[in-house]
């Protein structure tokens, strides 16, 4: 496992900060440092609420390398209110309650771990919001 | 004790908790999984349920829920946190800290303290009482707790009935911003081995029947009695009062000993429905309790850990609680929100299956 990528990603998978664009505001996640509307630099940070839609998903029983012990899991496009899609994990929520549309919400969660000596990866995802406040 | 009065732990600098907030996983164990695998279903169990955390959680991902809940209540710049501490038996890491991921997670980074807090269930208080510590001093304008488990039981064992997942954190500032005021605290602790866990063993053991007299009822009498009198104050001064939950019997049965009544231990008494949760135990009775006190209620907090120990706390309850409270999900909501599972999945999700 690339220790130092996943170090690099840590403020954007912990919290969902991405960028905004001084030129024509619009925010950018993941952050890529230039604008993808406008093409203008784009290097200020904007950390998004986390409130977003379910877009699309699938529900993945044949997991890639590292994700084997939580299938079957859904993944959706999440459509976030400020604007961007984000590919993430659903979580708390069984695949036949996922629909599209679904409003949702980040939680900092368990991504993967490299076997049981190595790194722990923690990141977004994304969960049916049903509490209050 | 000849001088409780002076020994009881005060700070220079009037403190309280300026936010707090909870965390339960959403999977519940019925007890009755666990006799109808061990025992056929034979004899009483201890709990009705506990939480059991999903395969993507952990003390980490719970950990950060719970504390942004906590800023959440609490509406302050995380940058202005220079501790954040957790207390837990069952960090993901045995090297590296939980609490650093969780202070780069609230945006605490990087001008803070950080460090991991362990004495069993009350690794939480402890932690707390550090932070008290720490703002009352002048350290730290704001410092963060946490007490949180994802407490391991050994299969067939009698602790696998409550051994659960759940805890709190708790949010130390100054007192003109608290939602209740750190009155006192007191430590009362001994060299006592009811339970303990060595390096690399996957589950604790336990000096059964000594986990009771010894150890949970010494150590809870010794710290509620040293502040209550040092704090000239009886059972009948408090609204509330929260006690460690191993089960239900213990909390209720310490609460009598000191003169409490079943009403006023009932709304911290979470126990019988999310089971034992370790270094939260205690604080997130707190948290049940705060979302439901009134300003000027009093709340006597008792926390215990094998090993062993107890820290009691004295909270007066201020106006501030009825503008903070919901603007973070209550503790209640996490109990009620559940998704049963039997023991087949708790031993998936638990990791209890050996594949190799």
């Amino acid at each position: 496992m690339e220790v130092s990528r996943h170090w690099r990603l840590r403020t954007q998978r912990y919290s969902l900060v991405g960028e905004i664009c001084p030129n024509c505001g619009v925010k950018l996640f993941p952050p890529r440092d230039v604008c993808l509307e406008c093409e203008a630099p784009a290097k200020e940070l904007f950390t998004f609420t986390g409130l977003g839609e379910v877009y699309s998903y699938t529900t993945i029983y044949d997991a890639p390398a590292g994700f084997e012990r939580y299938v079957p899991y859904t993944v959706a496009l999440v459509k976030l209110a400020e604007g961007p899609l984000v590919t993430a994990q659903l979580t708390d929520v069984a695949a036949e309650d996922v629909q599209m549309g679904m409003p949702v919400e980040m939680v900092t969660r368990k991504l993967t771990e490299d076997g049981p000596e190595g790194m722990i990866v923690y990141g977004y995802k994304f969960r049916p919001i049903s509490l209050t406040a | 004790m000849n001088d409780t009065q002076n020994s009881l732990m005060k700070t220079d600098k009037p403190v309280g908790i300026v936010g707090y907030g909870a965390y339960v996983p959403r999977f519940r164990l019925p007890a009755s999984e666990v006799s109808k695998m061990w025992t056929g279903g034979t004899g009483g169990v201890p709990i009705q349920e506990k939480a059991v955390n999903g395969l993507d959680e952990d003390v980490v991902s719970m950990s950060i829920e719970a504390a942004r809940n906590a800023l959440n209540r609490a509406e302050i710049d995380p940058q202005l946190i220079r501790a954040v501490w957790v207390g837990s038996e069952s960090h993901p890491y045995a090297v590296k800290p939980t609490s650093t991921i969780v202070a780069e997670a609230i945006g605490a980074v990087p001008h803070t303290q950080a460090a991991d807090w362990e004495f069993a269930c009350k690794a939480g208080t402890e932690a707390m009482q550090a932070a008290i510590g720490f703002v009352g001093s002048g350290m730290a304008r704001y410092a963060l707790s946490i007490g949180m488990d994802t407490a391991q039981g050994r299969p067939g064992d009698a602790l696998e009935y409550t051994a659960a997942a759940g805890g709190a954190a708790i949010l130390i500032g100054s007192a003109a911003e608290a939602v209740a005021i750190i009155e006192a605290s007191y430590s009362f602790v001994t060299d006592t081995p009811d339970f303990w866990r060595r390096a690399h063993a996957q589950y604790p053991s336990h000096g059964d029947r000594f986990t009771g007299e010894p150890a949970y009822f010494k150590h809870i009498m010794g710290a509620a009695e040293a502040l209550l009198t040092g704090l000239e104050r009886t059972a009948a001064d408090y609204q509330w009062a929260i006690f460690h939950q191993p089960n239900a019997k213990f909390p209720e049965r310490a609460a009598e000993m000191l003169g409490f009544s079943k009403a006023q231990i009932q709304p911290g008494l979470l126990s019988p429905r999310i089971g034992n949760t370790y270094a939260g135990s205690a604080v997130i009775g707190l948290t049940a309790t705060l979302d439901i006190a009134q300003p000027g209620d009093l709340i006597l907090m008792v926390s215990y850990g094998s090993g062993a120990g107890s820290d009691a706390f004295s909270f007066r309850v201020t106006d501030h609680i009825l503008a903070v409270r919901d603007r973070a999900p209550k503790t209640e909501e996490y109990i009620t929100r559940r998704q049963l599972i039997d023991y087949a999945t708790y031993t998936r999700y638990r990791d209890k299956l050996k594949m190799a």
